[in-house]
């Protein structure tokens, strides 16, 4: 690897290049489907390539091939700089990376079991089985299971200095069952929406999901939600469960702190942030009781990793702290803009180790790591008690929220009544919607420790050429006062 | 460019070296530039080339596959062994793939050309020319432009153990604009597989305008209007209604158009189509099975028409493929393929009709006018509902002529509840791209459209 990067590094110093890195990936994945009885997907995917990103005439340029030979990457690394001196005709300022970032160093996910190690006949079995529990219930229609191995090794060298590898690996599955009837299609996933969660770790993440077991409960819920009575539209105090919870803090605190959307390189697309510098630090963005924090390190989480994809290391990074906006998710780039915004000394700048590619075709962004609302102090059961009547809401069904990450509407699965400090009667069709600010300001509790763990999101979209990106959300379930549910359709 | 040639290669090498019943392979080649912008200047500039295969082996009813771009001897021999694997091993009688279709003998494939040298060819320096053209009018100006443009050339080539053969070299060129002042936006897009029809800085213009022109928005509560849509928005609604009308989704019950196959549901003046041989879009004549494209009416004149098949949910449903099959295994988008979504359209267009936006205005008391929509996602399917905000130009329309612009506004509606209220048809269509497709859409008037919250910007 070190004559690829090498190679790479030095073509585009001899270009004109003021700076270049290259990464070298070797993804490969394993997708394994049933469906309704039947082997549905048995697919293995592996993609090898490498992207060189350059700043020359002080503008940024970057190519990508999967050509891995000596050959390709003299050509990709004179493009890359042909590329950025494009980019410098329209141009205003010099693009400013801050201090140099000279890491060496590698890092692996640690895990108990290869999931690739694990037999076919091992993962089909288990999705077998879960399948046929879901299909034990009359009227589920459509029974659906998958478990993913994904693994990815990739080297980063940098003119500066930085030389790093990581084995990445993650593990995720999940069942979904739906329900057809009475003018409804309702769906039951476990253990996250989508019919997947996912983290980093082996095959052990899948086996203490329990997916059979948890078959036939999930198909229930999915029929009786055909027949359910329909949440009502209201003003009421809203309990969200965790995974729905995760969802909530990934669009309304994770995408609205990412530095890089803040500065408008996002504007085009998803849009912008109603995080402005300006309210860096006094910004009352929920309740006392609201702590969230960005957090590469923590062990399981989709956005843990050794260093992000400028060669930075994973970092702990609080963004909102009793309740008060106080950190960005950032690079190199964003952390020196906004040093300058603030005026405050750029050598204290650096970045808080967030940019993230997709893949080796792919720039890295300012993506999330895992961002984690911290767990509070009440248990569930005491959660109900004290709320007495309301409703609680699980597992997202649909999202949507607004250019700046205002104004969201989100649906979930499943709800319940809460009535005299217990879950009642199911409810179905379950939407809220709110504005982020006063949403967050409205949370009054937030369970322990206990209830609290981090959820995969592997389906997290961002930037053109589009992105998918996998981020973790550590979340419990928490409480929210005077919410808007439902909505007249 | 890989080319035809070296495309058929590939694809050969594999089907000699296979030893199942049955074997796939397909062939994808890419090579996608785009140049983004924001803040009036060039922040990311990017360029990628890659090539790979995608493998489809049976052995009776054990099917396995396998993507890789590693297209080397080493590689392809590397996927074939991980796709054959599936295909072997005792993983009793459940392992089979109950409702394999097997592969297709060839069929007539009519070749489109889709393919421009001139977008083929666009390079880095053209494309920072034509950007800056926007960013320069947008900087004089004040305003904050920002966007994409991008020419990529793609290749797809379907073979398999049957002899069939097929291979289609395309071009896209596809622009997406916002420009924003302190307190407002407008938006233009436009796409086509000839770069010169992307006029950018025409484009650049008509969004710099609709910025300006939205300027002070005003608060305005929501509830029920009559609406003016944008092409940008209807295409939106097409995406939606297409997206639903896959042969597997209809089949189990989870459109809107199961049951309603024959019904008039919507406005006699709407009518929604797929047509993979359609110039005017983005054609591609075969699907990923190698099967001929064939245009299906989805409405025709309100009236519910048919569901897009491929082989497995033509067979399940006692029909013939239309030619809608997407890959078994997709190597640039793992989670677009066959198993997961069924068949689906990729090319939806809408029916233009005859009459213009200014029309549409003059013939509104009083409703809204709105250019795009942003961030859609379904509420309940059955009857098409979805949520999702206004953006980039809202207007207020009074008395037939545009008034106050106003503050975004969030709708949950029924699409389908939406199109049977319409009043007038566009007489222009516009193209624009959408993830892996491209849809072709009119403006449309609509009698009502239900906003149920609202922005504070």
């Amino acid at each position: 690897m070190r004559e690829l990067t090498d190679l790479a590094l030095d073509t585009a110093e001899t270009r004109g290049a003021s700076y270049a890195d290259i990464r070298i990936v070797h993804r490969r994945t394993q997708h394994v489907g049933v469906r309704n009885g039947s082997v549905n997907t048995l697919s293995s995917e592996e993609s090898v390539g490498f992207g060189v990103r350059v700043i020359a005439d002080d503008a940024w340029g970057f190519a990508a091939s999967s050509q891995l030979t000596r050959e390709g990457v003299e050509r990709v690394a004179a493009q890359a700089v042909e590329i950025a001196r494009a980019s410098a005709t329209v141009q205003r300022e010099p693009v400013d990376i801050g201090l140099p970032e000279a890491h060496t160093g590698s890092y692996r996910t640690p895990f108990e079991t290869d999931p690739f190690s694990v037999p076919l006949e091992e993962k089909l079995s288990l999705l077998l089985a879960a399948d046929e529990a879901m299909r034990r219930v009359e009227a589920v229609r459509v029974a659906q299971g998958a478990v993913v191995c994904w693994r990815e090794n990739k080297t980063f060298a940098s003119t500066e200095g930085a030389f790093l590898e990581q084995e990445l690996v993650e593990t995720g599955g999940g069942i979904v069952a739906y329900a057809v009837g009475d003018g409804e299609i309702q769906q039951r996933s476990y253990p996250n929406s989508f019919a997947r969660d996912q983290r980093t770790g082996g095959w052990e993440v899948v086996e203490a999901m329990e997916l059979p077991a948890n078959g036939e409960r999930v198909a229930s819920e999915a029929v009786a939600l055909l027949t359910a009575d329909p949440c009502p539209a209201t003003v009421t105090t809203l309990i969200l469960g965790p995974t729905q919870l995760a969802l909530q803090v990934h669009e309304s605190c994770g995408h609205p702190t990412e530095l890089d959307r803040v500065f408008g390189s996002e504007a085009a697309y998803a849009g912008t942030s109603f995080l402005t510098p300006d309210k860096l630090g006094t910004f009352r963005y929920g309740s006392p009781i609201v702590n969230l924090t960005a957090d590469a390190t923590i062990p399981g989480g989709l956005g843990t990793f050794g260093y992000d994809d400028e060669g930075v290391p994973a970092q702990r990074v609080p963004l909102v702290r009793e309740g008060v906006f106080v950190g960005y998710l950032s690079s190199r780039e964003t952390a020196a803009q906004l040093a300058k915004l603030r005026g405050t000394d750029p050598a204290q700048a650096r970045s808080g180790g967030a940019m993230r590619a997709s893949g080796w075709d792919r720039i890295p962004l300012v993506r999330m790591t895992n961002i984690n609302l911290e767990p509070g102090e009440w248990t569930f059961e005491d959660l109900l008690a004290d709320t007495g009547e309301g409703i609680y809401m699980e597992m997202n069904r649909s999202w949507s929220i607004d250019d700046k990450r205002l104004n969201f509407q989100f649906g979930t699965e499943i709800a319940h009544e809460i009535k005299g400090g217990q879950l009642g009667r199911l409810l179905k069709n379950a939407i809220y919607t709110g504005i982020t600010p006063q949403f967050w300001g409205s949370c009054d509790a937030i369970c322990n420790a206990d209830h609290w763990r981090v959820w995969g999101t592997p389906n997290c979209g961002k930037g053109q050429p589009s992105q998918v990106a996998h981020t973790g959300h550590g979340a419990a379930p928490a409480r929210f006062r005077n919410v808007e549910v439902g909505v007249k359709v | 460019m890989i080319g035809e040639k070296t495309a058929r290669k590939i694809a050969e090498r594999v089907l000699a070296a296979s030893e199942a019943d049955e074997t796939e392979v397909l062939v994808f080649g890419l090579q996608e530039q785009l140049t983004r912008f924001a803040n009036n200047v060039i922040h990311q500039n990017v360029a990628e080339t890659d090539t790979a295969v995608a493998l489809r082996l049976a052995v009776g009813k054990r099917v396995g596959t396998a993507t890789s771009n590693y297209v080397t001897e080493t590689g392809l021999e590397r996927a074939l062994g991980a796709a054959s694997a599936a295909c072997q091993g005792d993983l009793g009688s459940h392992a089979e793939d109950a409702d394999y279709p097997g592969l297709p003998d060839p069929l007539p494939v009519e070749p489109v050309n889709a393919f421009d040298e001139r977008t083929a060819a666009c390079t880095p320096a053209e494309r920072a020319q034509q950007v800056g053209v926007v960013c320069r009018r947008a900087e004089e100006l004040g305003v904050n432009s920002s966007g994409a443009f991008s020419t990529s050339v793609v290749e797809y080539a379907v073979a398999n153990s049957h002899g069939l053969f097929v291979y289609h070299p395309t071009t896209i060129a596809s622009l997406t604009t916002v420009v924003m002042t302190e307190d407002s936006a407008g938006y233009a897009a436009a796409a086509s597989w000839k770069v010169d029809e992307v006029n950018v800085a025409a484009l650049g213009d008509k969004a710099i305008d609709r910025a300006l022109r939205s300027r002070n928005p005003q608060p305005l509560e929501p509830g029920t209007f009559p609406v003016v849509l944008e092409p940008h928005a209807v295409a939106d609604i097409l995406s939606f209604l297409t997206y639903m009308a896959g042969g597997m989704m209809v089949s189990e019950g989870r459109s809107w158009m199961t049951g309603r196959q024959g019904e008039q549901l919507l406005s006699p003046l709407v009518s929604i189509w797929d047509d993979g041989r359609d110039t005017a879009g983005w054609p591609l004549p075969f699907d990923f099975e190698g099967m001929p494209r064939q245009r299906v009416d989805i409405v025709r004149q309100g009236t519910v028409g048919d569901p897009v098949y491929d082989r497995r949910w033509a067979a399940k449903e006692g029909q013939a493929s239309t030619g809608h099959a997407l890959p078994a295994a997709h190597p640039f988008s793992p989670w677009l393929n066959s198993g997961t979504y069924g068949p689906v359209p990729m090319h939806p267009a809408m029916a233009s009709g005859e009459h213009t936006v200014e029309e549409m205005i003059a013939g509104t008391q009083r409703g809204l006018y709105v250019t795009r929509f942003h961030y859609t996602r379904i509420v309940h399917p059955r009857e098409a509902v979805i949520t999702g905000l206004t953006r980039d130009g809202t207007f207020l329309i009074e008395d037939g002529q545009l008034t106050t612009p106003v503050k975004n506004l969030r709708f949950t509606q029924s699409y389908l509840e939406a199109l049977a209220g319409v009043e007038m048809v566009g007489k222009d269509v516009h193209c624009e791209r959408d993830g892996f497709s491209v849809t072709l859409a009119p403006a449309l008037k609509l009698s009502a459209f239900n906003f149920t919250g609202a922005t504070t910007f």
